[in-house]
């Protein structure tokens, strides 16, 4: 046991001290940090510059009714379209000329067009055709004169919020967010995912450095290549978790310190709008989870914006979700995916003798993870669907789709199952892939096949 | 009771047998060479010893009693394919291998103090592996195979690698430690450190062990009444004698030198009284078999 011990203390010591941990561990989240910071500056500052946007308006009866906005601000043409052209060479000047040659509800040939210089940004094509749409159609319903039309139009379009309650065992409603759980169930998926894979290459690529050092030969003269196996398994267990926890620590500090330093310069309701329209638009993509994890949510907890009402249904709705049952669940499972796939990954490492020959043997096993992570994405919206079900209880993809379904909540039998289920199948790989393990560091030169993988499982030594 | 003994060990690889009803009692204090070609099964037998793979049937006895895995504590092992952690510091993984041989922090420090002064490798110490020599690399190799102070000592192919001067260091070395009380087992290509250093050889081809015993008396079995001999002669001889018949001669420096097959079941004695008579005797000997040709006669059998 105490041998074990010291291989496990050497595979975490030589790991963690390496420089290029360090370095990752703490680069990482402020990297994450600026791709979140970067962009939220950027939108920041863009608003203190003004572009003009001349108007030659023929109709004449739009472009008083132009509201400017902090960024654009609309002026009337005072000279021609010709003298503009000719502006826009020497890159001078204004930025965009807006030209409307007629009345564009009762002149049929009449246009609306937007010149530039530049690539018209689409913020403001966007500000303007709203603009003239309801313009266009404020003078469209006054062409009925029906009075009180324009109210009534607007009283038949009245946009319903709907509210998402849950009910717990007691009977007690909780209000809930879909799209909160859909969130934290991606990133934990994502996570078990990225770990699985990074840490599973470590102890392979561990494997094969001891098998192609030919120090293994020397180490397992004194230990059972089982102890050794393990050893380096739960080693590198460690370190992953370390830097997990080094993640998590950081990434609040920064948090902390950028909403502290945000609190002044940015508004509560603009921080709020921004990590909405993120995870709008970025919601399902599992490269930005984390992004958001870092931006969105956590910036939404902060006590500043406790002052708008939709920032504290935020914080309701988070508290609603059992995050201590979700993070006691997310370890076992993190655990138990990362060894059922350490010890296989251990296997393939020791069957080989360079990273080259890897794919051949990784293949099956990269095929079963990405197969995880998709099922695990489609699962995120219908969590309780056949798919996800089964998915959450073959142990070879549960610790990945499973993460989806918990926050949603999953029956605690259903759980129970696909834990157990999990343990037996790590236990039983751990058990195949030792058996490969100790005849496969032995064995230098050709390349096995797979067949020959099926006869080592049956040495007896 | 031997220190170790292995009884009728059979190991069958996929598609071949590796070692076919191997037996061979290693006495204590002694240098015992295992000799073969390659994939006769010597590193088989190397690691059925040192408990990394089982044997499919046959035991290992270990002071007469089965080899438990408690027992590798007192086994120094140093594989053909030297290996080491490359960017680890050397004296961080001489630390590392000695306490998985079950030594204490202190002890292992302590010993390997020892060592690195003794080869003048103190200054080593602090050193990554890869920015060695591969001498010295070897030299370090060494020293964790015998920090712990095993009681039986396996090398297998100790010599290549080495330039002469440290071969001859490791040579005096493994004397050394023989002298101490270590029993060393080590298998070899080089025949020549096999009559220098052996006591006793177990020669193992193609699975099975085809000739074991003191390295002297099967020197001598495989003589075959061959003499040498030289005399005060300038001519070449047409001599024949009662005992003995010429195999060749050659003069030089008005010397003669020949080569007799003496015949069989004659006494020495009576072959150097006929000789005598004839010749002027200036030197007389019979021509033993090195090991290099015992080797290749028995292999090519």
């Amino acid at each position: 046991m105490s041998k074990i011990g010291l291989i496990i203390g050497r595979e975490y010591l030589t790991r963690v001290k390496k420089k290029t941990f360090i370095i990752l561990t703490i680069l990482t989240p402020i990297l994450l940090a600026a791709l979140i910071a970067v962009p939220l500056l950027l939108s920041y500052v863009k608003s203190s510059e003004v572009k003009s946007i001349a108007v030659s308006d023929a109709s004449g009866i739009y472009f008083n009714r132009l509201k400017n906005s902090e960024q654009y601000h609309f002026i009337p043409a005072k000279e021609s379209f010709d003298t503009y052209k000719q502006k826009a060479k020497d890159d001078q000047g204004i930025y965009a000329c807006l030209v409307i040659n007629g009345n564009l509800n009762t002149d049929s040939s009449a246009q609306v067009s937007l010149y530039s210089r530049e690539q018209i940004e689409m913020e403001l094509k966007s500000f303007v055709s709203s603009q003239l749409e309801n313009l266009v159609r404020d003078d469209k319903i006054n062409s009925y004169n029906i009075p009180g039309l324009k109210q009534i139009i607007e009283e038949s379009n009245p946009g319903i919020s709907l509210n998402t309650i849950k009910w717990d065992k007691n009977g007690d409603e909780k209000e809930s967010s879909s799209e909160l759980a859909m969130i934290i169930g991606l990133i934990c998926t994502t996570v078990i995912y990225i770990f699985i894979f990074a840490y599973g290459a470590m102890v392979m690529n561990g494997v094969i450095e001891e098998k192609s050092n030919r120090i293994v030969e020397v180490i397992v003269s004194s230990v059972k290549p089982f102890d050794l196996m393990m050893g380096k398994i739960i080693g590198i267990a460690l370190v992953g978790l370390t830097q997990v926890l080094l993640w998590i620590v950081l990434i609040g500090g920064i948090i902390g310190i950028t909403s502290l330093a945000m609190k002044d310069s940015v508004s509560p309701e603009k921080m709020e709008q921004i990590s909405m329209e993120m995870i709008d638009q970025q919601g399902i993509h599992p490269s930005n989870i984390s992004a958001i994890q870092a931006s969105g949510m956590p910036g939404a907890t902060n006590s500043e914006m406790e002052s708008t009402d939709r920032a504290g249904n935020i914080i309701k709705m988070i508290s609603n979700i059992n995050i201590g049952e979700i993070g006691f669940w997310f370890i076992l499972y993190f655990l138990g995916g990362y060894l059922l796939y350490a010890s296989l990954f251990a296997a393939v490492g020791s069957a080989i003798d360079n990273q080259e020959d890897s794919a051949q043997f990784t293949m099956p096993l990269t095929i079963v993870v990405l197969f995880a992570l998709y099922a695990g994405m489609y699962s995120a919206s219908n969590p309780n669907g056949p798919l996800a079900m089964w998915c959450s209880m073959i142990p070879f993809t549960s610790p990945i789709v499973m993460m989806v379904r918990l926050p949603f909540g999953v029956p605690l039998w259903q759980l129970l199952v696909s834990f157990g289920l999990l343990v037996i199948t790590f236990m039983l790989t751990t058990k195949i892939a030792s058996k490969i393990y100790r005849t496969g560091i032995l064995m230098y030169g050709k390349k096995p096949s797979y067949k020959e993988l099926w006869k080592w499982l049956t040495y007896k030594n | 009771m031997y220190p170790l003994e292995a009884k009728n060990l059979v190991k069958a690889y996929a598609n071949h047998l590796a070692l076919d009803n191997v037996s061979l009692k290693v006495p204590e204090q002694k240098i015992y060479g295992l000799l073969g070609p390659n994939g006769a099964g010597k590193t088989t037998l190397i690691r059925i010893i040192n408990n990394i793979t089982a044997p499919d049937s046959g035991s290992i006895l270990w002071q007469g009693r089965p080899l438990q895995s408690s027992d590798i504590a007192n086994i120094g092992y140093m594989p053909e394919e030297r290996g080491l952690y490359k960017k680890m510091k050397v004296g961080e993984q001489a630390l590392y291998l000695a306490r998985l041989k079950g030594l204490s922090k202190n002890d292992a420090k302590i010993r390997l103090k020892y060592w690195f002064e003794k080869f003048d490798i103190t200054s080593w110490s602090d050193k990554k592996l890869e920015e060695l020599s591969k001498g010295m690399q070897q030299k370090i190799q060494f020293i964790i195979t015998v920090l712990h102070e095993p009681k039986l000592l396996i090398f297998d192919e100790p010599f290549s690698g080495f330039d002469p001067v440290n071969a001859q260091l490791l040579k005096e070395e493994i004397l050394f430690l023989r002298d101490k009380g270590a029993t060393v087992l080590f298998s070899t290509h080089n025949m020549s450190s096999v009559e220098e250093i052996c006591d006793e050889i177990s020669l193992i081809n193609k699975s099975k062990v085809v000739l074991e015993g003191n390295v002297g008396q099967i020197r001598q079995q495989y003589a075959k009444g061959v003499y040498r001999l030289v005399a005060n002669e300038s001519r070449l001889t047409e001599q024949t004698g009662k005992n003995y018949d010429i195999l060749s001669q050659t003069i030089q420096d008005n010397k003669i030198h020949l080569r007799l097959q003496k015949k069989t079941g004659i006494k020495t004695g009576t072959l150097l009284k006929e000789l005598s008579e004839q010749f002027d005797i200036r030197s007389f000997e019979e021509e033993i078999p090195s090991m290099n040709d015992i080797f290749i006669q028995t292999v090519q059998q």
